[in-house]
């Protein structure tokens, strides 16, 4: 058995116990990243050397008994949308190709200030938009249980990277859906947190009202334990949360007999769900009545409008948020003798199509005339969709459906029909317009191989509750799989 | 026709910059002067992934503001997004306040020659500063330096209540002496840390129909705000008088040519697409902080003015001056306490003397040497007759440069005058004898005689002779 | 459609990108396809409903007015794409 076989609390133990090193696992990390990244094309950047320093930093903590946490010295992987001190970020576009920031995203800096080494950058859907990473202005990833495949976006590198035990754990963000809709597809744990649970300082923005920031990694007390870091107000972000976060690994193994299990009809009966997907997900519910939940059905009325909402509002902040890279101050740039030519040729050359897609549509919601009929009726009908939850929870601890309606789809399959890759978020964008905290973990495989993902949302900073209803179900079934890449 | 027959409405809107130490979002110093970039950081260069934190002093500086205008201060406002392309506009969007702004229907009121006018304040609110986008001369290349993108600045927009563009100045005056009393502005429109752009129409006289108007940027000077206004106000008269229409623009005061000219319009000027700034959760002022700015309120420039006429009697001319700096009128007071003699003749050592020598040496009112109980001795030398006015003048300006006691200074110096009436008839006896033929003169009618007599009993006294008591007893002995 | 090239190249000149005719045909038709299905939300009465503009309530404060160091002017000029001194440089916009 190799290192990299071991999940990120097992390894945490390991080294704990100094049966095993972190130079060894980043080792380990590597030379499988060398060995099957070629094909998976997970990575944007490895950073051997700096992931070596940490390991050896943390070695020589463990030798002196003075280790920084529990996870010191395991190492994983950043989306390449969070900035990180002195290492390229792009973002996956070409128009931040060069940029080094001069300064650590907050959650990067809580993972160094833990001991965790970074090994490398992972791919992604330009500036996030996207839900297979064949927006990258580089190249697509693939999925690693087939890897004529997308793995899902627009976090699909890192889950790629995890699936593929390229990394013990890694770090996305979730804007509609960007951390379970890759989770889902690849077989891994993902947690989109409450809005405001983790800082978003230092992660490229793409909608700001939207964006939250999460762990990927192979089990549900894997995820916990990286969020425990995670968690907490960051005084250099003014939307992050002042209240305080409970130790999340604490809770997890609590049982779930007589929690409220809520069942959306809305998401159930959507035409075009997968059948496999359907029954995998009836099967999860009906192992959680054995284990003592109750199932309740459940109507969420404006799920149906989720998706217009979400494509006007979170464009519209794009739209504002990409208007930073013009050329003047880092990125790319396009010379030309004119400062509006020099702007229009950069952005043009710099973003890829789905980008500009967004950015246009955005300043068209937004533009004089337009603003009410789109982007203010958008953000009210948010509120309704929040509404829907609010009520929900009255009846409900926490609501389960599918994370997406369907295994991960071909590569090429979609990419030429925005409104057709857009579907693929139906059942995670009304948790993110709510601001709510998600997890997709693994619950089944279709015929063909390929994992299905179950979704579990819950109440505004009830994290703990969806970890533990996630372990409930981790424990009973064991659904983690190593996919079949072969040892080439 | 002609300009009578029209009536010019001036609306005014002042940027403001407000006195923080830090950056209104992030803490980067506010101070002017530094090399390009030299104040920057990721949050202020709009790198990707910033986020914006509001600086809790700004809040209170515009409360300040708003409390002194008499504006209704709003719990709670909110934070928009204004969309637009600069480079000096690093995330291509100021924050700024659109439809729910800080401060709300305040007003500010003004004397224009002796008439009293209330002129509207209709918002204030906050928003961070741009940086600076400066054309290169030579090369055909702009130079962007980003210190300044962040500074905080309060928006002040009055009502287009102006009729003329002195009253303009007197409002943008007396704006800006408030604004520096509150101590939340320096007031310096040079170095444009005091802003101001007119919106101006006109109308015809009896008319209820409102001119379309011209918005005049770049009056960077006091001198300049009645000019500009003024021309413009010829122009768009011009206009209409040969039958055109008034065009909705911006344009820029140039200083050179004495005249405004047409900015090119920028069509996408008009959409700003405002929307409310997701970064930042509404501006909710905390509990008990209007109370508290109110209470710890200066008094203010223009009740300072009308109680220095009344309490101290003096003509607005002089009070004027004395008010124009808080620290200048603090001093007079604490001066007449010791002094309590005419406030006129203090005024006139204040708008006189200490105004002159102030100047001469770039000083500051905070900076004095001397105390104002050592001014208040002096002033009650010069008033006994202890020595002359010159004297005096001579003792001030030491006092001034050293801070020395003027008792001392005039012990030093030998400025004493002789105070002995026996010394005096003395020498306007000596001198009397001396001068028979000047005597006669004077009994047989020229009275002009007597400044040569009262020369020369100084000239024996050596200048130690009181003038107003050498000339009384020579008057005497002389017979009148 | 939802949307005439006319109004393509507007929002295209409001947001400075480029499009080629190619680009602005594309464009054109996808987002009216979009906007298109935007329009079922206008079945739904939100007079009486409040925008969600913020997501989230007790959130953190402000900052001490405190001046804190800055970054060094090479490390805020390490990316530019050009620059003079310690400014930045770009091409001055043309009348």
């Amino acid at each position: 058995m190799e290192l990299t076989d071991l999940t990120l609390l097992e390894l945490s133990r390991k080294l704990a116990a100094r049966e095993a090193s972190s130079v060894e696992a980043v080792r380990g990390s590597l030379a499988r990243i060398e060995r099957l990244d070629a094909r998976v094309k997970a990575f944007l950047l490895v950073d051997e050397v700096g992931a070596l320093a940490a390991a050896n930093a943390s070695d020589a903590r463990r030798k002196a008994g003075a280790p920084l946490g529990p996870l010191d010295g395991v190492p994983v992987a950043l989306k390449d949308l969070f900035c990180t001190a002195g290492l390229a970020t792009t973002a996956g576009s070409r128009i931040l190709e060069g940029f080094v920031p001069p300064f650590d995203a907050t959650a990067v800096r809580l993972l160094r200030e833990a001991g965790l080494p970074i090994l490398g950058k992972t791919n992604m859907d330009e500036f996030a938009m996207g839900s297979s990473t064949e927006n990258s202005g580089f190249f697509p990833s693939r999925n690693p249980w087939d890897l004529s495949r997308s793995p899902g976006g627009s976090s699909g590198g890192s889950a790629a990277a995890v699936a593929a035990r390229m990394a013990f754990g890694a770090l996305g963000t979730d804007t509609g859906g960007s951390i379970r809709q890759p989770a889902a597809l690849t077989g891994t744990v993902g947690l989109k947190p409450t809005y405001g649970r983790v800082s978003r300082y230092g992660v490229v923005a793409f909608a700001s009202s939207l964006d939250q920031v999460g762990p990927f990694a192979r089990t549900v007390s894997d995820v916990a334990a990286l969020l425990r870091i995670l968690a907490g107000h960051d005084p250099c972000d003014s939307t992050s949360s002042t209240r305080p976060a409970p130790d999340y690994l604490a809770s997890v193994e609590q049982d779930v007999k007589g929690l409220r299990l809520g069942m959306p009809r809305e998401y159930f009966e959507l035409e075009g769900l997968d059948a496999e997907v359907r029954a995998a997900v009836d099967g999860a519910c009906r192992a959680f009545e054995t284990l003592g939940a109750k199932l309740v059905p459940l109507s969420l009325p404006h799920t149906k409008y989720a998706l217009a909402t979400y494509y006007l509002v979170a464009p519209a902040e794009a739209s504002s948020n990409l208007a930073r890279y013009d050329g003047v101050r880092y990125g790319l740039r396009v010379p030309a003798r004119g400062l509006r030519e020099m702007y229009a040729q950069t952005r043009d050359r710099g973003f890829g199509p789905e980008v500009k897609r967004r950015i246009l549509l955005g300043t068209y919601a937004l533009s004089a005339g337009y603003y009410d009929a789109y982007y203010l009726k958008a953000q009210k009908v948010r509120t309704l969709i929040r509404r829907d939850f609010d009520a929900a929870w009255d009846k409900v601890d926490v609501i389960v459906s599918p994370t997406s309606p369907a295994p991960a789809f071909r590569l090429g399959e979609k990419v030429d029909d925005p409104l057709a890759m857009y579907a693929n978020d139906v059942f995670t964008l009304p948790c993110n317009l709510a601001g709510l905290p998600g997890m997709s973990l693994p619950c089944g495989f279709a015929r063909s191989g390929l994992p299905i993902g179950l979704q579990i949302l819950g109440k505004h900073f009830d994290e703990a509750t969806v970890l533990r209803v996630g372990r409930a179900f981790e424990r009973a079934h064991d659904f983690v799989r190593a996919p079949p890449l072969g040892e080439a | 026709m002609g300009l009578a027959s029209f009536q010019p409405v001036i609306g005014l809107e002042v940027h403001a910059q407000l006195l923080t130490q830090s950056k209104i979002f992030c803490s980067c110093s506010t101070r002017f002067g530094a090399e390009p970039n030299a104040h920057t950081c990721p949050v202020c260069l709009g790198m990707p992934g910033v986020l914006p934190v509001l600086n809790a002093q700004v809040v209170e500086f515009a409360v300040r503001a708003g409390v002194a205008l008499g504006c209704r201060i709003n719990a709670r406002s909110i934070w928009s997004r204004k969309n637009y392309f600069y480079p000096d506009l690093p995330k291509g969007y100021q924050i700024s306040q659109y439809d729910q702004p800080l401060c709300e229907h305040g007003s500010l009121t003004i004397d224009v020659d002796g008439t009293e006018r209330r002129v509207g304040i209709r918002r204030i609110h906050l928003e961070e500063d741009a940086g600076k986008n400066i054309h290169d001369a030579g090369g055909g290349e702009s130079l962007v330096d980003l210190n300044r993108a962040g500074v905080p600045l309060v928006e002040i927009v009055s009502e287009p209540d102006l009729r003329s563009s002195a009253e303009a100045s007197e409002y943008l005056k007396a704006l800006r002496d408030l604004l520096v009393y509150l101590e939340v502005n320096d007031g310096n429109l040079e170095e444009g840390s005091f802003r101001c752009d007119a919106n101006v129409s006109v109308m015809r006289k009896g008319s209820t129909e409102l001119g379309t108007r011209a918005e005049l940027k770049n009056i960077n000077s006091f001198r300049f705000v009645q000019k500009a206004i003024d021309h413009e106000i010829v122009r768009q008269v011009e206009i209409l008088e040969s039958g055109g229409k008034v065009i909705q623009e911006t344009r820029l005061w140039d200083p050179d040519r004495g005249e405004t000219r047409s900015m090119r319009s920028k069509e996408e000027a008009h959409d700003y697409r405002y929307f409310p700034e997701p970064d930042l959760p509404p501006l909710v002022v905390p509990a008990g902080l209007e109370e508290r700015v109110r209470a710890s309120l200066p008094e203010l420039p223009r009740d300072k003015l009308v109680r220095f006429q009344l309490e101290y009697g003096l003509p607005a001319y002089d009070a004027r001056i004395l008010v124009a700096d808080r620290s200048l009128a603090s001093f007079f007071e604490a001066v007449w306490k010791h002094y309590g003699g005419s406030a006129k003749k203090l005024a006139n050592w204040f708008t006189g003397e200490l105004q002159r020598l102030l100047k001469e040496e770039g000083a500051s009112v905070g900076a004095l040497r001397f105390s104002a109980g050592q001014l208040a001795a002096l002033l009650k030398l010069v008033d006994g007759g202890e020595i002359s006015g010159n004297a005096g003048k001579e003792v001030f300006a030491e006092m001034f440069r050293t801070g020395q006691d003027p008792a001392a200074i005039v012990a030093e110096r030998g400025l004493g005058l002789e105070k002995d009436a026996g010394a005096v008839e003395a020498a306007v006896d000596a001198v009397l004898a001396a001068n028979a033929a000047e005597v006669e003169k004077y009994r047989a009618g020229k009275k002009q005689v007597l400044g040569f007599l009262v020369g020369q009993v100084m000239k024996a006294m050596k200048g130690k002779g009181n003038p107003a008591q050498v000339n009384a007893v020579l008057k005497s002995r002389l017979g009148d | 459609m939802k949307l005439s090239r006319e109004q393509v190249r507007h929002v295209a000149t409001l947001a400075h990108l480029a499009l080629t005719e190619e680009e602005e045909v594309k464009v054109q038709q996808q987002l009216s396809a979009i906007l298109e299905a935007m329009e079922t939300l206008r079945e739904l009465d939100t007079a009486e409903v409040e925008p969600t503009s913020h997501a989230v309530s007790d959130v953190g404060g402000w900052r001490d007015d405190v001046a804190k160091p800055s970054l060094p002017p090479e490390k805020a000029l390490q990316n530019a794409p050009a620059r003079v001194g310690t400014s930045f440089a770009v091409p001055r916009i043309l009348e």
